[in-house]
């Protein structure tokens, strides 16, 4: 039931939703108003007389979010969806007043929207619970002391196995860039930046973001290799590759090895090392609701919040309480849950590659159109 | 779309002010819907990517000339590549088809045609999304190749399941300007020729064919142009394993930020289509020529 819901929600959020999503969504120019440091957030501004627009992927929060955020603080709050951090960025990019006062963002864009002067530094203030949060969460490596983001949820990038159906577990990954002959065909990578690079950026010894010409020649080079062993890139419906045993290895963000609903699918963060990923929370400079926004985020990394996160999207939660929680209830069922913030701190931040993104892009490109 | 308006203004015997009010709806909506977005992707293909998305100078060629490295060729090659083999498989089913329906009784033919149309009734990604269920290792056509001591095959990842996605998702589309044309056709036509000799493949060639050649083109026509754009077919379908322009244009805008790079590539696939569409056009004129 549970499983049914998120993966729903993560075929719409990510797979299909970004596919279908309009390519013409923007058909105004970028180009960014920068702007003076906006005068200091007032901490006993009346919210009941406050209302903010609140832009989240789809289904991403308890569906009774708004209802429970006005009850709590008087603050109206409005809920719009993005089907990715794409579609969201060229919406706040795009010029103009976007009418959005809080975005949901992976940290690398929150960093690049940082970038073009177009958030509103976090009041730490205002936001109290920020207490509650694991140290490693409040300094990650694209905003370190959430100076402009808070995390929401965090995690890492892994390999999604079938236990029953191979040998050993793998340990590297290179156990599925070059994989032994019984397992050709039935691997699975993503195609989706910075996560086709990762597998061979870190089987090589190179920082997942890497920008340097040679070592991303030498991460193409591997995928061109490992491409005629894979069943195929999918990042879709690869869980339930898994379920079926088309598959038995798949590169995969962890919390979706849970989705297949599959108890000898497990979860393995390979020897090399992965992705330290975070979805966080911005406020738009734009935004005329300072107060009721910075208070949303304090309410949304509260503990009803992330419990109701971590319980049914099973990602992991940068609040303490909530994580240590959810580790001794569905540690056992969702290894991924019972992951310690050392273990992820291991991962390396993904940050915003810009300019280098077009690379990113292209070895995409090449890769599949191989 | 304006001769007809503009005659039935003039039946009327209304005055050219009214005649040209009667034009402004459609002007404004092909200005503001056609024009004035083409002026913009006309525009970016010249201009160099923003850092965040959206464009800005210097006015450049860098994007046109990228289009034509070899990568990018091969793309376009296998995205022609497979919507020309669904147009051609589409016809291939589409035709006899349509054939078969005229030669129904007309309340069947109506039946029959709601059921060439049903499947538009389902979001067209579930209908895609049931082509998963069906092709994958594990899925039903496996499971029926192992009963029959087969397989298994792997159908799904590959070009050939993409070019199925693309022929189910538009094969509708071929068979209803196929019927039309078919049914404007006067089955006295093929009984005269059948009287004076002619047989079955003659009568095709010569009759069927030439005069049903506008509703086969238009139907073609219908099925290649949204193939060649899909890119969600390709993505669920064919893994990576089959890129198509699409899914090209697609990670310009939603992944790499390079706008301008995307409409180039927007406007390379346009011009393509506008060349199809006026070959098309002149075949259609020879054949009315015919017809008179």
């Amino acid at each position: 039931m549970k499983t049914q819901r998120i993966s729903a929600r993560r075929a719409v959020v990510l797979g299909i939703g970004g596919a279908v999503s309009a390519v013409l969504l923007a058909a105004c120019g970028g180009g960014s108003s920068g702007g003076d440091s906006a005068p200091s957030l007032d901490p006993n501004a009346d919210l009941s007389k406050q209302s903010i627009v609140v832009s989240n992927w789809d289904a991403y929060m308890d569906p009774d979010a708004a209802l429970k955020f006005t009850d709590t603080t008087k603050a109206n709050m409005t809920v719009a969806n993005h089907a990715t951090n794409e579609e969201i960025v060229g919406k706040l990019t795009a010029g103009g007043d976007p009418g959005i006062d809080v975005a949901f963002v992976s940290g690398q864009y929150a960093q690049a929207l940082n970038d073009a002067g177009l958030l509103e530094p976090i009041d730490p203030n205002l936001v109290p619970n920020l207490a509650n949060l694991y140290p490693e969460s409040k300094n990650l490596a694209f905003d370190p002391g959430n100076k402009f983001s808070v995390p929401y949820a965090w995690g890492t990038t892994g390999i999604c196995y079938r236990e029953d159906l191979v040998a050993s577990p793998p340990t590297s990954w290179n156990d599925l860039l070059n994989p032994a002959p019984e397992y050709e065909k039935k691997t699975l990578m993503l195609s989706t930046q910075p996560w086709l690079n990762l597998p061979a950026a870190k089987a090589l010894g190179f920082s997942a973001n890497t920008t340097n010409d040679g070592e991303l020649e030498q991460i193409k080079q591997q995928l061109l290799k490992t491409k005629p062993t894979l069943l195929g890139f999918d990042d879709v419906t690869f869980y339930e590759r898994l379920a079926s045993g088309e598959v038995v290895m798949a590169v995969a963000w962890d919390g979706w090895c849970n989705y297949s609903g599959d108890p000898n699918v497990k979860f393995v963060v390979p020897s090399e090392g992965a992705d330290l990923w975070a979805d966080t929370m911005v406020v738009l400079k734009s935004s005329k609701n300072k107060e009721a926004a910075m208070a949303y985020i304090n309410f949304m990394i509260g503990d009803e919040m992330q419990g109701w996160m971590t319980n049914n999207i099973l990602y992991k939660s940068p609040n303490k309480a909530v994580a240590e929680k959810a580790a001794a209830e569905l540690g056992a069922d969702y290894p991924n849950i019972a992951m310690t913030p050392a273990d992820l701190a291991k991962g390396e931040g993904l940050i915003d590659l810009g300019e280098a993104s077009k690379i990113y892009q292209q070895i995409a490109t090449e890769v599949q159109a191989s | 779309m304006s001769s007809a308006t503009s005659r039935g203004v003039r039946r009327h015997g209304d005055g050219p002010l009214v005649r040209a009010l009667a034009t402004v709806p459609a002007m404004t909506y092909l200005v503001v819907l056609m024009v004035i977005p083409l002026g913009l992707v006309i525009a970016y293909a010249f201009l160099t990517a923003g850092r965040f998305g959206g464009v800005q100078g210097p006015v450049t060629l860098d994007n046109v000339t990228r289009m034509l490295e070899p990568l990018y060729r091969e793309v376009l090659a296998s995205s022609v590549f497979n919507a020309g083999a669904a147009t051609l498989i589409a016809f291939a089913i589409g035709f006899p088809a349509a054939l078969a329906i005229t030669r129904l009784p007309s309340h069947w033919q109506t039946a029959a045609l709601i059921a060439v149309v049903l499947p538009f009734w389902t979001n067209f990604l579930i209908r895609t999304y049931a082509w998963i269920i069906l092709l994958n290792r594990e899925g039903l056509l496996n499971d029926g190749l192992a009963l029959a001591g087969l397989g298994p095959i792997d159908f799904l990842y590959t070009r050939q399941a993409v070019i199925l996605g693309l022929t189910y998702a538009y094969i509708p589309l071929m068979v209803l300007p196929i019927y039309a044309s078919l049914q404007r056709l006067d089955p006295q036509l093929l009984e005269a020729a059948q009287n004076l000799g002619a047989g079955a493949w003659r009568r095709f060639r010569t009759i069927l064919l030439p005069l049903t050649l506008p509703g086969i083109i238009t139907g073609c026509l219908f099925v290649f142009i949204p193939s060649l754009g899909n890119f969600v077919i390709p993505e669920l379908l064919g893994g990576g394993n089959s890129q198509m322009i699409g899914n090209l244009i697609r990670d310009q805008f939603l992944k790499s930020r390079d706008w301008p790079f995307g409409s180039a590539l927007s406007l390379m696939v346009l011009a393509l289509l506008i060349i199809i569409v006026m070959f098309q056009a002149s075949a259609a004129r020879r054949t009315r020529r015919w017809g008179a």
